[in-house]
């Protein structure tokens, strides 16, 4: 793609620009909608916009290597990880909107606004000239320049990074083990355990309706009313069924029957 | 397109994924934002990278990434053990050893 982009004729110069404004608005837009929308799971999915428009703007400046290695290592494997600690511990953990410390949000904008013009004169000042004509390393032979200078001028950071990763992994290692304080229990204590509880059998499963049929949805007892044992509690605690036309288990009977909630027919199951 | 303009983009993403570490109290999202902020140094790096007609930038661009890697893999890990004690990703209650 670099090779293609850095031929130098006017035509590329003007696609390159083009291309320049268009990811760049992108970002700032993404970037932006990232830290305001309220669930992490949008942030995450903004970060990835970004990512990947900055490697984009890689491979136009002639760092094809980088711009794999960023669609592999961060939106592929960061950004998963991000999603997959997202999954564990907290889909249900948008913001709050309260602020905890007075006047926190002005403070961090006016904050912002000074660091921005401080960078921005630093920058203005810098007098930044024009790019170096593109050579070899930034097209076919970038990946051979590349490890030429990790393997000789940068060999000892690059050892380093090795120990630092080797040392991450142990790090995440210790710190996501979990020991087992009591000693797991027999098949014959969880008999026993279920006999004492009363109840038998499993939980019932989540309500099969004639026109609807979810997880969330309670399970109906013989005399009319549902069962909260049916749906997990995990539903709710990690707040799944807040979304649009969600209908708390209490009410879901009645709901139905009048045709509310996510049923696609008004006629709903009340006869059923 | 002048390295300056990379520059100039770099800045700004920076200072949003700062202003997002500062506002934002969710422990994953200020995680996110500095994983911005390092994308927004390894984009100057390139840019500085292209201005010089050298290789070295891009070096120091594939260093950062693998410490972000690292950064991510253990932070994350701190998460999770705080989320196991706390029940909470939010920074604000994660304060044991407040005065």
């Amino acid at each position: 793609m670099s090779g293609v982009l850095a031929a130098g004729t006017n035509a590329d110069v003007i696609a390159r620009e083009t291309l320049f404004w268009i990811l760049a608005v992108i970002s700032v837009a993404a970037a932006l909608a990232m830290i305001l929308v309220r669930r992490a799971v949008h942030c995450a999915i903004m970060l990835a916009v970004v990512m990947l428009c900055l490697a984009t703007m890689y491979a136009m400046q002639g760092a094809p290597f980088l711009a794999f290695v960023q669609i592999i290592v961060y939106t592929g494997a960061v950004l998963m990880l991000f999603l997959f600690v997202l999954m564990l511990i907290g889909i249900s953990s948008g913001d709050s909107i309260v602020e905890t410390i007075k006047g926190q949000r002005l403070a961090a904008g006016l904050a912002a606004i000074g660091f921005l013009v401080l960078l921005a004169l630093g920058i203005g000042h810098a007098a930044i000239g024009p790019a170096a004509r593109p050579t070899a390393a930034n097209g076919p032979t970038n990946l051979t320049g590349l490890s030429t200078l990790i393997f000789t001028t940068y060999v000892f950071p690059f050892e380093v990074t090795g120990a630092l990763l080797i040392t991450a992994a142990l790090g995440a290692m210790v710190l996501a083990y979990r020991e087992r304080t009591t000693p797991r229990p027999t098949q014959r204590e969880l008999a026993a355990r279920r006999l004492s509880s009363g109840q038998l059998a499993p939980d019932p499963s989540p309500g099969v309706y004639a026109l609807h049929d979810a997880a969330d949805r309670p399970a109906l007892l013989p005399d009319g009313s549902t069962s909260d044992l049916s749906v997990s509690p995990v539903l709710s605690q990690r707040a799944v069924t807040e979304g649009p036309g969600f209908v708390p288990p209490e009410e879901t009977v009645e709901i139905t029957a009048e045709g509310g909630g996510r049923e696609i027919a008004p006629s709903g199951r009340a006869d059923s | 397109m002048s390295p300056v303009h990379y520059v100039a983009l770099a800045v700004i993403l920076f200072v949003i994924g700062g202003v997002g570490v500062l506002v934002r109290r969710n422990a994953i999202v200020i995680f996110m934002c500095i994983e911005l902020m390092l994308n927004a140094c390894n984009l100057a790096f390139v840019a500085f990278a292209s201005l010089h007609g050298n290789l070295d930038g891009q070096v120091i661009a594939f260093f950062v990434m693998v410490v972000a890697a690292a950064e991510v893999v253990v932070g994350l890990a701190i998460l999770m053990s705080i989320y196991r004690a706390r029940r909470s990703a939010s920074v604000d209650d994660a304060n044991l050893l407040k005065y």
